[in-house]
């Protein structure tokens, strides 16, 4: 025993570097946020551009339930997260599965919307410079949901597999700062499509 | 301290074919492998973006020559900045950075092994796609093989109608599929250099080569993923039929500009500030001194990293913007030399009064001092957008980026080359041919592009593929075209010194520099492991303190 425990702290420096988990993935994110951005602005330059129709007033519906359902995701992720750590097994896998249903709701929501622009109003990517942005932006949302989904898809087939411990909490907390990111994305991509651009 | 290593039976490893060796090679995630992946890979491009520049100098030579045809002509000069630019000077940086930081931090590996080894293989498959258009180029239309859109690609030239057939997907996909391998570097390097350090090694205490690749990588994130970005909507553009870039539908041209050079000015910092990284780690062990002024060049690579986020549209002062664009653009790119001349006037203060040493890794540092001054010189010269007007798109703002990028970086690369070769192979390097290298290659160079540019002040413009004679461009062209016989012989030199030392090389040691940062404390080449025992330091040259203990510098930190 040194004499460094007597006091019951020790006297030496602690070395505590961050977590690089968290670090990769928020250098991950800031990349991401440039090109959304890139993506962003071409939209915002582009409004009101379109030499032919449909324009955006003609098409666009706001997408309240779907963007409810996407933005409460997080709130459930975040609950996961919590109840891995506190070792609660069957409230993360009760969490996940309903984070999962939200995405995928959102994702259908999507889908339905596109289905609905491309057969009914005829609207597609070569159409006019609105139909261009939106699908390249909304798009590239979309992929980025469905990547997530992907991982958290994974991830539920291994809870239900009973392979989920409280020792991955860390990485799903990773995880789980990718998809707040994809939800703040929405945020501003909500803004700009539905609100700014209508 | 860390010399001591794990013995290994050297029968063992002696014992391994050929195949098994390369398929270490291919399936590592070791830094150093990685690393010297990146340069070996890097160096290869050297040759072929050279062997185009050397083709291109031929035709420029006499007025109205005929060695090869404009259409070849625009494929060389597009083909010579992007291989030069992405599949070079980035992966030849990448792999200094790579082998460099965890050695220098004091850690085994990078954060991120597997990614590490993804990023070198995404880049070294973006350059084969890109060359890969000389074969899938024609497609059906019998449109030209190489791209030729010059290394900027300026709308609406990259539209189906002006680029028939594929080279400009090529260009595309090799520049996307690069770019993403760039940023998966730059996420491994930022969370190495932040989670990965030794125990001592504040922010405050880390080598500047990492400071400066922490900044450098910072830089990579904001500034290469808009290049993604663009060469998605330009992919959407060719092959789903979009209008981002189609002027005919509403679309604009500049935006393109716009989206390029917000990624294509920070790209020149992401290229300097590993070079300012080298000069700062050579310059002191060959002055014999610390380096001066540590914490303001650690301030002035952040500030330059953010000044030179917003300084992209000088490259747009032709296109015609408003009067308070180029007001703000001439502005904050003049400011950029401010951080920029700090640290010239740190690397002339750590050289005063010390004990300078005239070995080839410090001479090259001199050269690159000198130059990149001039470079910057008429870097301010090019930011007054009045006199771009007039110089603009000549071979003058030609001359003054390849000062920046053969005078600056690549002199402070070969530094590099010959102050670390020690290290990477375990031998010395032949200091005569170094020191014929280092003259040949500086002769050409000046030859080259000291006269390069005073044809841009006579008007000649760059990419034309020849000119009438009469002009007063003729004397002046050949003496560019027989700088670069001078820098071949140079190049050659350095290859050849290379190859010998490699094989017939003097062993070099752990620490033939008397140097003071960690990588010199392990072995030479370092084994897998980097370090035995990981180290701990207590100030900015943990290697002064080991080796003097009467007077260690964390002391006066």
């Amino acid at each position: 025993m040194s004499s460094a425990s007597v006091s019951g702290s020790s006297f030496e420096p602690q070395w505590i570097l961050p977590s690089r988990g968290r670090v990769g993935m928020v250098s991950l994110i800031a990349a991401e946020s440039a090109i959304f951005t890139i993506f962003v602005v071409a939209y915002i330059f582009y409004v009101g551009k379109s030499l032919s129709g449909p324009t955006p007033r003609d098409l666009l519906t706001i997408p309240v339930f779907a963007t409810i359902c996407l933005l409460s995701s997080s709130l459930t992720i975040h609950l996961a997260v919590r109840a891995l750590r506190s070792t609660k097994i069957g409230s993360f896998g009760f969490w996940w599965f309903v984070t999962l249903t939200l995405g995928t709701i959102f994702l259908i929501g999507t889908a339905r919307e596109w289905h609905r622009f491309i057969f009914h109003d005829g609207l597609t990517v070569s159409t006019n410079l609105f139909g261009t942005t939106y699908y390249s932006l909304v798009g590239l949302h979309a992929f980025h949901v469905t990547f997530g989904l992907i991982v958290i898809a994974i991830v539920m087939t291994f809870t239900l597999l009973g392979k989920v411990t409280s020792t991955y909490s860390e990485r799903l907390d990773v995880f789980s700062l990718y998809w707040h990111f994809v939800d703040a994305v929405w945020v501003v991509v909500f803004t700009v499509v539905y609100i700014i651009g209508r | 301290m860390a010399s001591d290593s794990i013995a290994i039976n050297p029968a063992a490893v002696a014992t391994r074919s050929i195949g098994e060796r390369l398929h270490d090679w291919v399936v590592t995630v070791d830094h150093k492998k990685l690393g010297i992946l990146y340069i070996v890979y890097a160096l290869c491009f050297l040759v072929i973006g050279g062997i185009e520049a050397t083709v291109m100098r031929i035709q420029l030579m006499v007025p109205n020559n005929h060695f090869v045809s404009p259409e070849v002509f625009n494929r060389l000069f597009t083909m010579h900045g992007t291989t030069m630019i992405f599949f070079v000077a980035m992966p030849i940086l990448f792999g200094f950075g790579t082998y460099l930081i965890p050695l220098m931090i004091g850690t085994r590996d990078m954060a991120f092994p597997r990614l590490n080894a993804l990023s070198f293989w995404l880049t070294a498959f973006g350059g084969l796609l890109l060359y890969f258009s000389l074969i899938g180029g024609n497609g059906l239309y019998g449109a030209g093989n190489a791209p030729d859109v010059g290394w900027f690609a300026y709308a609406p030239l990259t539209s189906r109608p002006f680029s028939l057939g594929h080279s400009t997907d090529f260009w595309t996909l090799g520049l996307l599929v690069s770019g993403i391998g760039s940023i998966g570097a730059a996420v491994n390097f930022i969370t190495t250099i932040l989670c990965m350090r030794c125990p001592g090694m504040t922010l405050g205490k880390m080598p500047l080569l990492a400071w400066m690749n922490l900044v450098m990588a910072g830089m990579v994130i904001l500034a290469v993923s808009p290049l993604t970005a663009a060469q998605i909507m330009l992919s959407v553009d060719r092959y789903l039929g979009g209008h981002f870039f189609d002027t005919q539908a509403g679309g604009s041209a500049v935006l393109w500009m716009h989206f390029f050079w917000i990624f294509g000015h920070p790209e020149v910092y992401v290229l300097i500030i590993p070079a300012f990284a080298f000069v700062s780690e050579i310059i002191p062990v060959f002055s014999r001194k610390p380096i001066f002024g540590y914490p303001v060049m650690v301030a002035a690579t952040v500030c330059i990293g953010f000044v030179s986020l917003s300084v992209w549209a000088h490259h747009m002062f032709t296109v015609g913007m408003s009067s308070y664009a180029n007001s703000f653009f001439t502005i904050t790119t003049m400011a950029v030399g401010v951080p920029t001349g700090i640290k010239i006037f740190n690397w002339i203060g750590t050289m005063w009064g010390g004990k300078i040493q005239f070995k080839a890794p410090m001479m090259f540092c001199i050269g690159f001092l000198f130059q990149f001054l001039i470079a910057g010189l008429t870097g301010i010269m090019l930011a007054a957008s009045p006199f771009d007007w007039q110089l603009g798109n000549s071979y003058f703002v030609v001359a003054h980026f390849h000062y920046v990028i053969v005078g600056g970086i690549l002199f402070a690369l070969f530094g590099a080359f010959y102050y670390w070769f020690p290290k990477m192979s375990g031998r010395m390097y032949n200091e005569t041919l170094a020191k014929w290298h280092f003259w040949l290659f500086l002769i050409g160079f000046h030859l080259t592009f000291d006269f390069m540019h005073v044809p841009g002040l006579l008007g000649m413009p760059r990419r034309i593929y020849t000119y009438e004679p009469g002009r007063g461009w003729e004397i002046w062209n050949l003496i560019v075209t027989v700088g670069v016989l001078f820098q071949i012989a140079g190049v050659l030199v350095f290859v050849g010194n290379l190859l010998w030392s490699l094989a017939k090389g003097e062993v070099a040691g752990n620490d033939p520099w008397d140097a003071w940062t960690l990588e010199w404390s392990t072995n030479s080449p370092p084994p897998e492991y980097n370090f035995a025992r990981i180290p701990v330091v207590q100030s900015r040259r943990p290697l002064w303190d080991v080796k003097h203990p009467e007077d260690p510098d964390w002391k006066y930190e």
